[in-house]
């Protein structure tokens, strides 16, 4: 069972030949027995799913969730010490959503503390280990997500991604990872990070996968005014041939700094395979995207530096100095809740947004913003979707970076500028470099999962990509 | 300085209003005032990890029916901003609020400018319990999210205020044209109304502005009031002193009459604004702006104007009326009967009005169509004015036909006829002096004659026909 | 670029409670980090619009009708610390 796909599970339950309840049981005894610490919670022995409609499309086949997702009743932490046992008492729309689709929770997945980070180093919890290579970093800041599915403890999972923590994980654990049109997918009940960049998404085996299961994520949600209903339904890709399809390539920034020869290699064999599959390749530019990360690291850490007041030790998660009255509960709560890398975005946010500095800091990055959109809205005019590798690197060791927060923003370049614009991407595995896995980014104008997922999939045939023998 | 220079006042007013929604600014919890605590809360009101506002569409109407109302311009884009601070009864650390792009801009009532009108949600209720609640050894306070995330319009006017009478008539303005709008209970001790003052002084003549101080949550008119005169003498004796005032934020307390300093000055506050991102633009269409013209009634300014001007009532009169729109409603069914002179029909539901002390007159058991049918038995000298009196008292107590009234009780005025004559005749009989007084050209002196008439008649004679008699019995 | 003090003081608006140690090291981080930002201090952006949303959607508004709230028992259930019907703080005025 645990060798099929999310959608042949699922085909299999509809068949009769495995029983919802069986693949339940048998996902959760493998996620309890996970050891790649990709769980913060797994679902008790003994659990059943709730009840679903007979003809429910996901027919059961269970679901890893990302910790920041509230689940009523479960603990939902976000990776953060300041959440510790934390328990919401409601469900977030989208996991209800898919809940209600056939997709029950099967576990919570760890996660870099409130989506920040690249690695899952910051978690409270604990790093969550790469399955290719248990000395390296998953990923992150879904690195739990995309852990578990490579490693099959898990038959799909949702992540989030506000800068690439869909994307890069998915990359690094060689998997698929779809950051969907900002606005597609419901926010509410996720734990927010940076609310203009936010956009929760699927992370699966292969691209038919993700289809299926962001087919079932989107949709106009009442209680979050930033959603909007997607023009059109996901339908499961199909195609073989990218003949007509015009893939930009913006040549300029695949020549910056730090991109691991691997990376390169793999990436420009999978532009081979395109032009074979009948793509038309155009070099592009994209003149602003070499500031999008600034952009990003003023936007996303302001955001967040306002969305984390809440922890204020009042209604609910850790309280200490309490006894030293307000101001004291206040410091004291916050300097033993959050992490460093939380601790530094909240005070490069705040310093942001502070008198005196705003108009250069996030007035400009807003700015930048506009420019960045601007770019892809031009290059879209030109081609039918843009490639780049999704990361510069392939996974690195545990601490190879934790000294240098910089170094670590960095592996977001390419990556961020969709963040910023609100657009698609998916990564898809493209080959390996060194024995781990590269992912291929391939992004399109906003609401074109279909053509994304499509020519994902016809990639996907093409490339062949031996994901990690499940044991 | 020296001290004969004389000091002004330049007063800037902040109200927050409370608005009459069902349930709250960004969320479906209930309004309550005097509720049990915490039980009209849910996550978005508690600020729990996750959830997200969205705009209720009846606080954006009824904020467009105050900018309507005051004449603003109405925004056509108007967006929400973040201002963040940390507090226990603000459940996110930030308050939405809105900032550069508020629902309304500029306006006017009465003599004073508005310079906007924004839209924001309340923060909840902080209760200092003391030591009874000690956490280990320190003093605790309780909190109680009911009230937070209230709709509020937070009115700012321009520094057009003067005086701090100025500034209690005007606020009283404002109250009776919220309240008549339907956009607010206005009730300042349940805080649904909540006034700030920005108050600095300046030579008489000075046209700048100078350095101000904020008044925060006067909870009364009259402390209002009160807290303006004291805090407007501190700063002319500072200024006299040789000193300057500091930008503060300062507490009137109206037990002592005592100012003083609410927050410590290091403690800058940097609120942070951005836009929020958890909401989208709010655009006005015509739809919009129509359902909220339709809404808003004739206001007590206006309506003022309209008693006064058109049907010439006093001006006191017609505020009087106009102030309370129940008034003013039953006012106007009062001249829809017949021709009913509207100066009478003005003076004779202010009676009814003090006889009924804040209630509804519709409400009452005086029909309009009774109140119009003893004003013209009192015009038409059927009766005089102290029995128009005590048939009102009567209609207030049991309702009922003025005219059945008057024949019941015999409260009828006697006109000419021999009846009032002989009553005169006795009168002056009775009173050789006064009538020598008359003769000799003091009418003032008749007095006596008309009370004894009145009494003999019980009351129902008019003053104006005995006067008549007197004259014509007297030979003048 | 950032020193102690500003980091000190963004700290005090952030409420964040910072060691020495901290303030040391976040000020040679956050310096680093400014420094990248940096970069876009040079662009032209005279005349642009600032981004706040990239969707594209305006007046999602909700009719003014109840919906349930929470009971009070599970509202007060995650508080650090509560009396039987409230949220118990630290005075601000202690």
């Amino acid at each position: 069972m645990i060798e099929l796909s999310a959608k042949q599970l699922a085909d299999a339950i509809a068949r009769g030949d495995v029983s919802a309840a069986e693949a339940f049981e048998t996902y959760r005894a493998r996620a309890a027995a996970d050891e790649l610490n990709a769980y913060t919670w797994v679902a008790p022995e003994g659990t059943t799913a709730a009840p679903m409609s007979a003809d429910a499309p996901l027919r059961g086949v269970p679901l890893g969730v990302k910790d920041l997702f509230c689940t009523e009743g479960v603990p939902s932490q976000a990776g953060s010490r300041i959440l510790e046992g934390y328990l919401p008492p409601y469900t977030a729309s989208v996991v209800q959503r898919l809940a209600e689709a056939g997709a029950p929770l099967l576990a919570k997945t760890n996660q870099d503390e409130f989506a920040m980070g690249s690695s899952n180093e910051n978690s409270a919890y604990g790093p969550t280990r790469n399955p290719w290579d248990r000395e390296r970093i998953p990923g992150g800041s879904s690195g739990g997500s995309a852990a578990a599915v490579a490693a099959g403890s898990a038959p799909w999972a949702l992540g989030t991604d506000t800068g690439g923590s869909i994307r890069q994980p998915a990359a690094m654990c060689g998997i698929v990872g779809l950051k969907p049109t900002y606005g597609s997918v419901s926010r509410y009940g996720m734990i927010a990070f940076a609310s203009s960049l936010d956009q929760g998404g699927p992370l699966t085996r292969d691209v038919t996968d993700a289809a299926l299961l962001y087919g079932q994520m989107i949709g106009q949600d009442p209680c979050d005014s930033t959603s909007l209903a997607h023009p059109e339904t996901i339908a499961l890709p199909t195609a073989e041939r990218l003949d007509g399809i015009r893939i930009g390539v913006p040549r300029a920034d695949l020549a910056a700094d730090g991109i691991e020869p691997g990376v390169i290699a793999a990436f420009d064999a999978t532009l081979q395979r395109a032009q074979e599959l009948g793509a038309e390749l155009v070099d592009i530019e994209l003149p602003h995207a070499e500031h999008a990360l600034a952009a990003y690291y003023v936007i996303a850490p302001a955001e967040a530096s306002s969305n984390l007041s809440r922890f204020d030790g009042v209604r609910y998660g850790l309280r200490h100095g309490g006894d030293e009255g307000l101001m004291a509960m206040y410091t004291h709560t916050r300097h033993d809740g959050f992490g460093d890398e939380v601790k530094r975005r909240i005070l490069i946010g705040t310093y942001a947004l502070s008198s005196g500095y705003y108009d250069a800091y996030y007035g400009r990055a807003q700015q930048v913003r506009t420019k960045i959109a601007d770019d892809f809205r031009a290059a879209f005019g030109r081609v039918d979707l843009i490639a780049t590798p999704t990361a510069p690197t392939t996974a690195f060791k545990l601490g190879e970076k934790t000294a240098d927060p910089l170094s670590m923003y960095l592996g977001d370049l390419f990556t961020i500028p969709y963040s910023l614009a609100g657009l698609p991407a998916i990564s898809i595995p493209c080959g390996l470099s060194d024995g781990l896995p590269v992912g291929f980014q391939l992004g399109g104008p906003a609401f074109s999962e279909n053509r994304i997922l499509d020519a994902a999939h016809a990639l996907e045939q093409a490339i062949g990509f031996e994901p990690l023998e499940i044991s | 300085m020296s001290a004969d220079v004389e000091y002004e006042p330049v007063i800037g007013l902040e109200i927050h209003v409370q608005l009459k929604t069902r349930t709250k600014m960004f969320c479906g919890c209930e309004l309550s005032f005097g509720d049990p605590p915490n039980i009209h809360v849910c996550p978005v009101c508690l600020g729990l990890p996750g959830s997200l506002p969205v705009v209720n569409a009846r606080a954006i109407h009824l904020g467009l029916m105050i900018g309507m109302a005051v004449g603003s311009e109405l925004a056509p884009r108007s967006i929400f901003h973040r201002k963040n601070y940390f507090y226990p009864d603000l459940p996110k650390g930030y308050q939405i609020s809105q900032f550069d792009l508020p629902l309304c801009l500029g306006g006017k009532l009465g003599d004073v400018r508005i310079h906007r009108v924004h839209l924001e949600e309340d923060a909840a209720k902080l209760t200092h319990v003391g030591e009874s609640g000690r956490i280990h050894g320190s003093d605790s306070s309780i909190v109680d999210y009911n009230r937070g995330g209230t709709p509020l319009a937070e009115i700012v006017t321009e520094p057009d205020v003067r005086s701090a009478e100025q500034a209690r008539e005007w606020l009283n303005m404002l109250r009776v044209t919220l309240r008549q709008l339907g956009v607010s209970d206005v009730n300042m001790e349940e805080g649904s109304l909540r006034c700030d003052a920005n108050i600095s002084i300046r030579p008489v003549g000075d046209t700048e502005l100078h350095t101000k101080t904020e008044l925060k949550n006067m909870n009364s008119f009259r402390y209002i009031e009160r807290g303006i005169h004291a805090e407007v003498a501190r700063q002319i004796e500072i200024v006299r002193s040789g000193g300057k005032v500091q930008g503060e934020t300062l507490h009137f307390d109206p037990r002592t009459e005592r100012i003083t300093s609410l927050r410590s000055k290091e403690e800058a506050h940097d609120y942070r604004y951005f836009p929020e991102p958890d909401l989208v633009p709010i655009t006005i269409s015509a739809e919009m702006l129509d359902a909220a013209r339709a809404e808003v009634p004739e206001l007590p300014t206006a309506r003022a104007e309209r008693y006064a001007s058109t049907l010439g009532l006093s001006d006191d009169a017609a505020k009087l009326l106009a102030d309370r729109a129940e008034l003013a409603a039953y006012f106007e069914s009062v001249l829809e009967v017949d021709s009913v002179e509207p100066v009478a029909a003005a003076n004779w539901v202010t009676e009814l009005a003090a006889r009924l002390d804040e209630g509804d007159p519709a409400g009452s058991k005086v029909e309009p169509r009774a109140l119009a049918s003893l004003i013209g038995l009192l015009s038409s000298k059927a009766i005089n004015v102290g029995a128009a009196r005590q048939v009102l008292d009567r209609l207030v107590a049991e309702g009922g036909d003025p005219l059945a009234i008057v024949e019941a009780e015999g409260l009828g005025a006697i006109g000419g006829g021999d009846e009032l004559a002989d009553a005169v005749a006795a009168a002056i009989a009775a009173n050789p002096d006064v009538a020598e007084k008359i003769r000799d050209g003091n009418m003032k002196a008749i007095g006596p004659i008309i009370g004894h008439v009145m009494k003999a008649t019980k009351g129902r004679a008019d003053g104006g026909e005995v006067t008549r008699l007197v004259r014509q019995q007297l030979g003048l | 670029m950032i020193d102690r003090e500003q980091v000190l003081h963004v700290a005090r608006l952030a409420r964040l409670q910072l060691t020495d140690d901290e303030v040391e090291r976040m000020a040679g981080e956050l310096s680093s980090i400014l420094g990248h930002i940096e970069t876009i201090s040079g662009l032209d952006l005279d005349g642009v619009e600032p981004t706040s949303h990239v969707v594209e959607v305006s007046n999602a508004l909700r009719p003014d009708v109840p919906r349930p709230s929470l009971d009070r028992e599970v509202a007060l259930s995650q508080a650090p610390a509560r009396t039987a019907d409230g949220f118990l703080v630290p005075s601000p005025q202690a």
